[in-house]
């Protein structure tokens, strides 16, 4: 079972890898992870994607608060969480039928065109991961010159409590 | 409050001597350490203060004796060492404390802020490789910040589930000035222990312990920690209830009392192993279920109904489900257990004086195996340990140990009656911590009798303290059970590797006689049953630091024990 956690940290120097570190010495498996600062630049805001069964996300959320710099940690259940993945996609495209097929799927999956160049086209997706992958394996064919994909971020949503 | 009409008026002092004052606040009165270049402006400074700083021989032992000294008082332990090397040399003795909670703060020298990361010279990356056996550590950047740090380190090590903080302190930051400033409480964005058990977990747990008919407390170095050995022997004396300690909880309990099961687990007494097994109500207080307690998982007392009190969240539910949580510190959990009892009344005198079935049956245990030993004309370890234990008696002694058979049998066969009094590197299994721990404890109480209960392969792994201990005067004994082997190593390879006794022989042992006259402490031997008590009686007698060579019988096994990995009821018994 995938598992996203949010946790909020103190902005200090080392804490990453303190989080890092507890992960890989504890066996731990970790699938993504983002991080930036919040509105308040003393403190950062982490998601975390894991994997494993109950008793570990049960211990992997307990051993994350027992951090000294770790000021609070959540785990998002799917059910009260928004979660978001982006990615950057380069095709080389040579024909103009190709890319017009190709802009139109875009469009399907809600994409942005960042560059149109005369032989590549770099396109971002934004979306749950699920939809993030489907669109990946429909535009696969198209032949991905490059791409980039970040980890998830996520929030709780205040409707569901 | 920090005003900048007060700094004008404050005269600026050297990071150092910030240290030192701070030192002073938090009522550190001594300090175990090592110099050296990075560390060289507060040696410089150090006579300047009341602390009294002793020179170890090695920095792995300033950071045992550290812990050895927390252990005894219950007090935060201090050590100091230099960048590079001495930094590395504490990594063992972090790793020690970190797995048997122990409050330290260890300072380590660190080269100027501008050279951190250059590979200069006596450069190590102390804080990230000390960060997985700390818990906590800090590099202080700015000598601004080292007043706050270090007062941040001191309430993190203590308080909580303690442990060891190392703090990096860079040569310009102990070098560079600024003012120190009026002492304040430490304050944290996450940081906030949970010190109160909750109240209707607690009263679910003495209802199902007022049921419980063949009840059980497994009682762990936790209860030693927090200082609450009285109130755990008080509800253990009320409700009739048997206890068996962990090797971290022995003292916890008196080992005289007729509830007293002794130790639990691989090398724990049948009755304790058996009482688990056969339990309907366990209570953890302060334990942690590791592996070398239960044994295999699912055999555990697998019929009972479990209740586990801690401070870390993280050790309830890690091994083993339990069936009432109790997040708190223990002192005060017992404190309310107590009070349970007392408001209670007839409920808890019914469940005091339902147990004798059960407490008949552990007495038929206790008389079916006891811990037993034959005692020929080789001098039997657990023969020695037995006279040590009754000459100890009146000397209000404090017993460290190395690891090994020695430190079983010592578990074993004294009887503790005291917390605070038994020192032993638990967790990580640290050959070479009973010397400079006993040190440590001695420096705090040097009235006590303190015995190092060691093997002939872990007194070689820190022996280099008998010069430390000469220096100063401590008067530690250290009782060799030299039995020519890396003992336990060998026992497993006699019984699960058909006897290949392969690099266990210690058959170029120095003479241990000999070394400590070198070092100029009294050395002694006993070779002969009959030579034992004489020798011991002359060691404890001596007002100065001893060293006795005992040659005991070679091939002597510790037992009971459980393989590893089975169910602790499957005790290989002789
Ligand atoms: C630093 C360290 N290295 C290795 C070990 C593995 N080990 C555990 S017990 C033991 C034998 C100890 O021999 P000795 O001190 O003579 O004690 P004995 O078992 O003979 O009483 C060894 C090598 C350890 N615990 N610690
Ligand atoms: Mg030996």
């Amino acid at each position: 079972m995938k598992h996203i956690i949010s946790v909020l940290v103190e902005n200090e120097f080392g804490v990453l890898s303190r989080i890092a570190s507890l992960f890989s010495g504890r066996g731990f498996n970790i699938e993504s992870l983002t991080v930036a600062e919040t509105d308040d630049s003393t403190v950062s805001s982490m998601t975390i994607v894991t994997q494993g069964a109950d008793h570990i996300i049960e211990q992997i959320t307990k051993q994350l608060n027992k951090l000294i710099n770790v000021i609070k940690v959540v785990e998002l259940t799917e059910s009260v969480q928004m979660a978001r993945e982006m990615v950057l996609l380069k095709f080389a495209v040579n024909s103009g039928a190709k890319r017009l097929e190709l802009l139109h799927l875009v469009e399907v999956y809600q994409g942005r065109v960042l560059e149109l160049g005369s032989r590549s086209l770099i396109v971002e997706l934004t979306g749950e991961r699920t939809k993030i992958d489907a669109a990946l394996e429909v535009l696969a064919p198209f032949g991905i010159k490059e791409m980039s994909r970040t980890g998830m971020v996520a929030l709780a949503r205040d409707s569901v409590k | 409050m920090y005003g900048d009409e007060n700094e004008v008026r404050m005269k600026k002092i050297i990071g150092a001597q910030i240290l030192l004052e701070v030192l002073q606040e938090q009522g550190v009165e001594v300090i175990f350490g090592y110099p050296g270049g990075a560390v060289i402006n507060f040696y410089d400074h150090l006579p300047d203060y009341s602390c009294r700083h002793f020179l170890v021989r090695h920095e792995q032992a300033a950071v045992h004796a550290a812990d050895g000294y927390a252990r005894a008082t219950g007090k935060v332990g201090v050590a100091l060492v230099t960048s590079g090397p001495g930094a590395t040399n504490t990594v063992t003795g972090l790793a020690t404390a970190y797995m048997d909670s122990i409050p330290i703060v260890v300072f380590t020298g660190q080269v100027p802020t501008p050279l951190i990361g250059n590979d200069a010279f006596q450069e190590a990356d102390i804080v990230g490789i000390s960060r997985p056996c700390t818990k906590h550590n800090f590099l202080v950047k700015r000598v601004e910040d080292l007043e706050r740090i270090v007062n941040e380190a001191f309430h993190i090590a203590g308080s909580g589930r303690p442990g060891p903080v190392l703090v990096d302190l860079p040569k310009d930051v102990i070098a560079g000035k600024y003012f120190k400033k009026k002492a304040v409480q430490p304050s944290f964005k996450g940081y906030n222990p949970n010190y109160n058990g909750h109240a209707g977990q607690i009263q679910r747990a003495m209802q199902m312990l007022f049921k419980a008919r063949r009840p059980l407390f497994y009682v762990g170095g936790g209860v030693v920690l927090a200082d609450a050995a009285a109130q755990l022997t008080d509800l253990a004396c009320r409700l009739n209830i048997p206890v068996t300690t962990t090797l971290m909880g022995l003292g916890a309990f008196p080992e005289d009392d007729y509830l007293s099961l002794g130790m639990l687990g691989m090398h724990g007494t049948y009755r304790a192993n058996m009482a688990v097994t056969e339990s309907d109500v366990l209570v953890a207080f302060g334990a942690r279920f590791d592996d070398r307690v239960t044994g295999r998982l699912d055999k555990f007392a697998a019929d009972a109904k479990i209740i586990h009190v801690d401070i870390d969240p993280t050790s309830i539910s890690k091994n083993i489900d339990v069936d009432i949580p109790i997040v708190g510190d223990l002192l005060d959990v017992l404190q309310k257990m107590l009070e349970e009892v007392k408001a209670s009344g007839e409920k808890a005198e019914l469940c005091a004086a339902g147990h004798d079935e059960w407490l008949k049956k552990i007495a038929y245990w206790r008389e079916l195996h006891k811990l037993s030993y034959e005692q020929d004309d080789i001098i039997k370890p657990q023969f020695v340990v037995e006279k040590i234990s009754q000459l100890a008696q009146g000397h209000d002694p404090i017993i460290s140990t190395e690891v090994g058979q020695n430190q079983m049998w010592a578990a074993q066969f004294f009887t503790f009656t005291k917390p605070r009094s038994w020192l032993t590197s638990g967790g990580l299994g640290t050959m070479g911590y009973g010397l400079p721990a006993a040190m440590g404890a001695q420096v705090a109480f040097p009235e006590r009798l303190v015995i190092d209960i060691a093997g002939d392969g872990s007194i070689q792994m820190n022996s280099q303290e008998l010069a430390t201990v000469v220096q100063y005067n401590l008067p530690v004994k250290v009782i060799i059970l030299n039995n020519g082997y890396l003992g336990m190593v060998r026992q497993w390879q006699e019984l699960f590797f058909d006897k290949h006794y392969s690099s266990t022989q210690m058959n170029h042992a120095p003479d241990f006689v000999k070394l400590a006259e070198a070092y100029g402490a009294l050395g002694l031997r006993a070779r002969t049953p009959e030579e034992v008590e004489p020798i011991l009686k002359q060691a404890f007698a001596h007002p100065g630091p001893v060293v006795v060579d005992v040659v005991v019988a070679a091939e002597e096994n510790v037992y009971p024990m459980v393989p590893a990995g089975e169910a602790i009821s499957n005790m290989l018994l002789v």
